[in-house]
């Protein structure tokens, strides 16, 4: 049995915040989860689809942040306690629905996560979307640790259904993807019936039915002040003159570091976890009869600028330090040392840092498309053909790793979705031939809607679907266009192909990467073609190999050797790269290029860029 | 506290670092579950994302009374190193009073393999670590893993290593209980072998301190 649906009588269990959050969820009645995969946020929609027909929820991997949004709010207004996940940036494409759903509200309880990504380990950039909470004025919570994503989760689908508004859950990475110790929870029995009850003038926003509710949403928000100002999860540790105001992960960070600098008994430590509305009165109470506060927060100063307003407005002169100082960094994770530094700072203790260990100048280990990606071989052929001079926008998925040399195909990316619209711009505007890639998922994510303005406003471009038949890099979850599954090959339901033809793109080309010649013969075409403006797709179709060795057991027949005519031209190394490659020379080795077998996986595609690149059989 | 005293369990940090495909997070995950299962308590912090594409794999355990799941600069009172460079690259995050446990088989980056770049002889490697940290222990957990069944068992060697140390207050049987709780059945055999061939390794090195 799936270890997130056992009985409580299990007792703890080790889990990652994000299966906290599923524990939390499940226990408090979840029945419809939609989610598009977002690091840090994939394993939410993961677990909850592994579970989903053991547990009975509905569960859907969204074609995007958005619809996953207006597909489960529908379940909430129906009755249905329902939850969305997604990174922080899935909240942008997100936004409209979510900005007008806390206007509409929900009948069953409702919780959105949004998972903030500080020190953008795997992210375009960091933004705080704790602002989102307060733009739309919803009640936000921020868990600290698993057992708190699991605790909020639940205690947001309650606090969502009593007020009838969406509830945002706002993680961090690390709250996220830390493990911590989780008591479980009962998981309830009874499944509730959906119903929905027709109400037009209350469900329907046109401009009257708007205005209603935009009074309605602000009297909701003064009694979510109220229930800030009475949460458990806002709540003071330690005693002293001295007080920290924090949040989130943060408020570990600050309580380890008050513990590791000896001043624990003139510490308090104000934890908030209801962090919109902010509990106002609680803050000021806080506040009064402190000498000095310090805001601990990762990222904005969404904290410390309503602590200093709350101060203003109670008179209260205690010096109130953070980021306005440089004391708190606003940019990247915070950790206990950087909160001992301005701990100590701020207060006047003493702290001696570490002195950190030096390491000389060592070779990189940066990320790099796998061996036998049929990226590589795109991106190889497509720079064959189009060279240096051309302008390539890309988009997010594993691709984007294209950007590194030797390959060096990514010029342009913004956000999902923005290399076809930002190559139309570029076409527009240069005098170089344009061409955009973009990954199978991330088309349907974003990228139609670029592509029907790009037909509509004849942009010169050749568009490069990369369709490997997964949504490789967040865990090779399915999307409309998959057709890979554990029972063999299938035909996907919504083919590529039809769709770009829809989009009205006359223009169509299928090729598979992986066989060179036939692809650099077709990109050549394509060339020529674009000389009579408009647009061009390329759907360059091969499955991702990690994907295919798993979900259909593939076997490995052959692995690629250099044989003895290599005349040491390098070209597979400068150009094209692939990671079993290994270039050796020294005293005691000869100077040759050599295939690493082991990580081979025999795509054959060198042994068409050179004649001194042969096959071998592997023996069973 | 000075900078060279260990840590007891009333706050211990292990740092863990390796490539992307060495079951690093699964090692971790393992050695949580057994401080769990001994009632200690626990947390453990991972990065996912671009990382796993062949680049560098950080996690970390905190075990006692800490609430950070994350390991600041010059705080690990452990690290395990399951590539060797990546053991060097990690020094940063130890202290004079570290100790650390290092595998001896290199996986070579792609810069080096190119020509970009040189990757310093192992034993070299070992010294630049042994001479500003307490303690190293080395082995060939590869080869180990190898011997065991699978190289792919690196991993858990590496934790039979961390075990057989007894740097925290998990028995033997908790060790083996999360690894049980944690890997599907079929994958048992092999990787008690595995942690057993470590454990042995550990203990000899705990005694030869």
């Amino acid at each position: 049995m799936q270890s997130l649906l056992r009985a409580k009588s299990d007792g703890k269990q080790f889990l990652l915040g994000n299966e906290a959050i599923v524990r939390g969820a499940l226990e408090a009645n979840v029945r419809f989860v939609a989610a598009y995969p977002g690091t840090p946020s994939s394993e939410i929609i993961d677990r909850f689809f592994e579970i989903g027909e053991a547990s009975g929820v509905y569960v859907e991997y969204s074609v995007n942040e958005k619809v996953s949004v207006e597909t489960a709010c529908a379940a909430a207004i129906s009755g249905l306690r329902s939850l969305c996940s997604m990174k922080h940036v899935g909240l942008n494409v997100a936004a409209d629905a979510f900005m007008t759903l806390a206007y509409v509200g929900v009948k069953a309880g409702m919780v959105i996560v949004s998972a903030d990504d500080p020190s953008l380990h795997s992210s375009q950039n960091e933004q705080d979307n704790r602002y989102y909470a307060k733009m739309a004025n919803v009640p936000m919570l921020e868990p600290a640790t698993p057992q708190e994503a699991k605790d909020m989760t639940a205690a947001g689908l309650e606090l969502s259904e009593r007020h009838r508004i969406p509830c945002l859950l706002r993680t961090t990475t690390r709250v996220n993807h830390c493990r911590g110790v989780v008591s479980l929870g009962d998981l309830p029995s009874v499944v509730p019936k959906a119903e929905f009850v027709k109400d037009p003038f209350n469900l329907v926003v046109v401009p009257m039915v708007g205005r209603k509710l935009r009074l309605a949403l602000l009297r909701k928000l003064a009694e979510l002040q109220e229930a800030s100002e009475n949460s458990p999860f806002n709540r003071v540790a330690g005693t002293g003159k001295w007080g920290i105001v924090t949040s989130g992960v943060a408020s570990l960070y600050a309580r380890d570091a008050v513990k590791e600098l000896g001043i624990e008994s003139r510490v308090s430590i104000l934890k908030l976890g209801f962090t919109n509305p902010l509990p106002r009165r609680r803050i000021q109470g806080f506040l009064k009869g402190m000498e000095k506060v310090l805001v601990v927060e990762e990222l904005e100063p969404f904290l410390e600028e309503a602590v200093r307003g709350i101060a203003q407005e109670a008179g209260i002169s205690a010096v109130i330090a953070g980021k306005g100082d440089h004391l708190i960094p606003r940019a990247f994770e915070l950790d206990t040392a950087k909160v001992k530094r301005a701990v100590s700072g701020f207060f006047g203790v003493p702290y001696q840092p570490p002195t950190l260990l030096e390491v000389p100048d060592l070779p990189a280990r940066p990320p790099n498309l796998c061996p036998g990606c049929p990226h590589r071989a795109t991106y190889y052929s497509v720079k064959k053909v189009f060279g240096e001079d051309a302008v390539y926008p890309t988009d997010i998925g594993c691709y984007t790793l294209g950007l590194l040399p030797p390959l060096n195909m990514a010029d342009f990316l913004i956000c999902m979705g923005s290399s076809i619209s930002t190559a139309g711009g570029f076409s527009k505007v240069l005098d170089r031939p344009v061409v955009a890639f973009i990954g199978d998922s991330t088309f349907f994510h974003g990228g139609i809607p670029g592509l029907v303005n790009a037909v509509t406003h004849r942009h010169n471009l050749l568009l490069v679907i990369l369709d490997n038949g997964t949504t490789a890099m967040t865990g090779h979850q399915p999307h409309p266009g998959v057709e890979i599954t554990a029972e063999g090959v299938k035909e996907p339901a919504v083919k590529l192909e039809d769709v770009v033809r829809g989009c009205g793109v006359q223009r169509v080309r299928v090729v598979n990467p992986l066989q060179v010649k036939k692809t650099e013969e077709v990109l050549k075409e394509l060339r020529e073609a674009m000389k009579e403006g408009g647009v061009s797709v390329l759907i360059s179709k091969s499955p991702c190999p990690l994907f295919e060795r798993r979900m259909l057991k593939k076997k490995q027949k052959v692995v690629f050797q250099v044989v003895e005519s290599c005349n040491l031209c390098k070209e597979c190394l400068t150009s094209f790269g692939c990671p079993a490659f290994v270039w050796e020379k020294g005293s005691d080795r000869e100077e040759r290029v050599r295939i690493n077998e082991a990580l081979c996986n025999g795509c054959g595609v060198c042994s068409q860029l050179c004649s001194s690149i042969k096959p071998k059989r592997i023996e069973a | 506290m000075t900078r060279t005293e260990k840590r007891t369990v009333d706050g211990m940090r292990i740092f863990f670092t390796g490539v992307g495909g060495q079951g690093t997070l699964l090692a971790t995950q393992i050695t949580g579950e057994a401080a769990l299962q001994e009632g200690l308590p626990v947390s453990m912090s991972e990065i996912h994302g671009m990382a796993q594409r062949g680049g560098v794999v950080e996690s970390s355990i905190v075990v006692g009374d800490l609430w950070s799941p994350t390991i600041s600069d010059g705080d690990a009172d452990v690290m395990v190193a399951f590539e060797p460079l990546e053991g060097l690259r990690a020094l940063p995050k130890c202290h004079a009073g570290t100790i650390a446990l290092v595998n001896k088989t290199p996986i070579v980056p792609f810069t080096v393999a190119v020509g970009q770049g040189i990757y310093p002889p192992v034993e070299e490697i070992v010294q630049s670590i042994a001479r500003v940290l307490e303690r190293v222990v080395t082995l060939d957990a590869t080869a180990m893993a190898r011997e065991a069944g699978n190289e792919k068992a690196t991993n858990i060697v590496m934790i039979g290593v961390l075990a057989g140390l007894a740097l925290l207050p998990v028995s033997r049987d908790s060790w083996i209980r999360a690894i049980k709780s944690v890997l599907p059945s079929r994958l048992h055999d092999l990787n008690l072998k595995a942690f057993e061939q470590g454990f042995r390794e550990g203990t000899a090195a705990a005694k030869a301190a």
